[in-house]
């Protein structure tokens, strides 16, 4: 109880004499403080940098699987030229450690602007999930047949339409795994978060670790933000795990 | 419902020749059927008058329309795939609807005309079932309904009954059948199943390395095979070749071969000193002591009322004859050969091609590569 008042709020020691001035504690938080002779100055920043954390994996999942969707599906159905050199290179964004490019994008979003901007975290992340997204889903997209868009374009349909109709909701299982991927990784990431974002933009996990209490770090309050910052992910896969679990075709093709 | 008329149809992957220089018509109603073994690019064919693949060159018309670089969702033309393609995250009703979906026709239209398509194929009862749980023959019917409930302009049909068990594919076979008679729809076929085509075609296109080698009915193409690859091809167990080299006149009613003179119909053509193939079917081979072709029994497989008989001649050629199952005929006995002479074909060993013989006077097939647009 006490790590979560600590966490979300920020306090002030004061005298005996000071506190007994005081009009009665008109939260649980403010009398638990005042029996450790503090009094609550204001809310912590732990709830603008959670919601920061929302906003930013929300947005470098969503737009990594759906640019790697469509990227995905024209690797497996159409010509592509040089589409294997293209492939390795989309792989090749993965094999070095993000971190050795850490000072080059440090300087780069400074002279961009989007330093401590979510917009540029989220372009960042979305960087390094594509090219997961992109293999992921083509290996999933290879699995569904050619035959049913080409059911639906016989009967009708334009390619985009099949591809929206058809392919995406057998997709679902792949797209869900990606999500999820793509989501544990910008939920998470600590090095760039704490080299690129300092206030407005700052995410929970470089936040959390410094929060300070008295005397020294406030061990019971940063247990209470971890603690807090896993329940998302946790409630994002219980939510999905309908789809992670469900077959592929599912038996519709007979092979 | 509509003609289909192919000409010149050309496609090419790459180095490979998938299909060359087709040029057929399918009639408003006829069943017509692609059969070839595969890689004969049947399938390609197939696909491209459905739209799925582009020609290199050639047209493709549906009636007076030239439809050959036309989107395949712009040809209103139905497709049953092989392995069905039913989608699996809708039910059977919506799996049916799907094409009049595209085509914005209100709901109570659609409801009308999916319970109709339902009704025809007797799969009412399946109706809100998930495609998921269903038999491969049911799942066959709901690929059908999906075909038949937007009355397109012809069905091309891959290959429908591939997926399905023997036994239950002759069922098949016949509502196929039904259904086409009943709908008198345009129906192109393609199989490598002889007996299907046999069975179910008004005519049929037999194709081999992306040639059409004979066009014809289903009479016209066991009897009167055009080429050595057709007369092989169709019929079970395929038709006997003797290998001779000889010059023989029109005219001719006998050809000797490797010793024993052998009876065919009146040769219509003038042969020079070339490699020929004295083509006979097993059902008109049958044992006579008194011939003076001779061979030896190597074996023989009993089919209930008949049974197939290997014998081996002098010359090292073997030949199987089809006989009623109470001949004799163990391994070993040497048996005397006579061949129905009306029944046989003789070909160009280099060429494969079919002489002509008193046979073709009334023959409505046509030869590969020369023939004309029109059949039938």
């Amino acid at each position: 109880m006490e790590g979560y008042c600590n966490l979300f709020t920020t306090r002030s020691r004061q005298t005996e004499e000071y506190i007994r001035t005081l009009p009665p504690a008109t939260s649980a938080c403010d009398s638990l403080a005042r029996k450790n002779s503090m009094v609550v100055v204001s809310r912590s920043n732990y709830l603008p940098r959670f919601l920061n954390s929302l906003i930013i994996a929300v947005g470098s999942t969503l737009l990594p699987v759906g640019l790697g969707v469509m990227a995905a599906y024209a690797f497996s159905r159409f010509k592509v030229p040089l589409k294997d050199d293209l492939l390795f290179f989309i792989l090749s964004t993965r094999m070095m450690p993000p971190i050795a490019v850490a000072i080059p994008i440090y300087l780069m979003y400074r002279e961009l602007g989007l330093s401590d901007t979510r917009l540029g975290m989220i372009l960042l992340y979305s960087a390094v999930n594509v090219s997961l997204a992109v293999w992921l889903l083509k290996g999933f997209i290879d699995e569904i047949p050619r035959e049913y868009e080409e059911a639906a374009m016989v009967d009708g349909y334009t390619r985009l339409q099949a591809f929206r109709k058809v392919v995406l909701p057998q997709a679902t299982t792949g797209i869900v795994a990606t999500a999820i991927f793509c989501l544990i990784f910008a939920w998470n990431e600590y090095a760039f978060a704490v080299l690129l974002t300092s206030g407005t933009a700052q995410t929970a996990p470089p936040f959390i670790p410094i929060i300070i209490g008295e005397g020294g770090q406030d061990w019971p309050a940063v247990a209470a933000g971890t603690t807090l910052f896993l329940i998302p992910i946790l409630v994002f896969t219980v939510l999905l795990r309908k789809h992670l679990l469900r077959g592929i075709t599912f038996g519709a093709v007979r092979k | 419902m509509a003609q289909i008329r192919v000409t010149q149809l050309h496609k090419a992957f790459a180095e490979f020749t998938a299909v060359q220089d087709s040029t057929f018509t399918v009639r408003d109603g006829e069943f017509f059927c692609l059969l070839g073994p595969s890689g004969c690019g049947k399938t390609t064919t197939l696909r491209m008058i459905a739209g799925l693949e582009l020609p290199t060159s050639g047209q493709i018309f549906l009636d007076d329309d030239d439809v050959s670089f036309k989107r395949a969702s712009e040809r209103d033309i139905a497709f049953v795939f092989q392995m069905f393609a039913l989608y699996p995250h809708m039910n059977v009703r919506e799996n049916i609807a799907f094409p009049l979906v595209s085509q914005g026709l209100p709901r109570a239209e659609i409801d009308h005309r999916v319970q109709e398509a339902a009704r025809t194929l007797q799969i009412t009862g399946l109706l809100d079932a998930s495609v998921s749980g269903l038999s491969s023959g049911d799942r066959q019917r709901v690929a059908l309904g999906r075909a038949i409930v937007r009355k397109p302009l012809a069905f091309l049909m891959d290959e429908p009954l591939g997926a399905l068990d023997a036994e239950f594919r002759e069922v098949m076979c016949r509502e196929l059948r039904a259904l086409h008679d009943r709908l008198n729809a345009t129906t192109v076929y393609v199989t490598h199943d002889q007996t299907e085509a046999m069975s179910m075609a008004d005519t049929i296109a037999v194709m081999n390395k992306g040639l059409i080698e004979q066009l014809g009915a289903p009479m016209d193409v066991y009897e009167r095979p055009a080429s050595v690859f057709v007369a092989d091809f169709i019929g079970s167990p395929s038709m006997n070749f003797l290998p001779f080299e000889t010059t023989i006149a029109a005219g001719a009613q006998a050809v000797n071969v490797s010793g024993a003179t052998l009876g065919m119909p009146e040769l219509r053509e003038n042969v020079e000193m070339r490699k020929l193939l004295y083509g006979v079917r097993p059902e008109h081979v049958s044992f006579d002591d008194n011939s003076s072709l001779r061979g030896e029994v190597l074996g023989s497989e009993y089919l209930g009322t008949s049974q197939v008989v290997t014998v081996a001649l002098s010359s090292g050629t073997t030949l199987r004859a089809k006989v009623d199952a109470d001949v004799p005929a163990t391994r070993g006995d040497q048996v005397g050969l006579r061949f129905n002479a009306s029944a046989v074909s003789l070909f160009d060993q280099a060429s494969g091609r079919a002489l002509r013989t008193a046979r073709d006077d009334a023959a409505s097939y046509q030869r590969p590569r020369g023939y004309g647009a029109q059949h039938g």
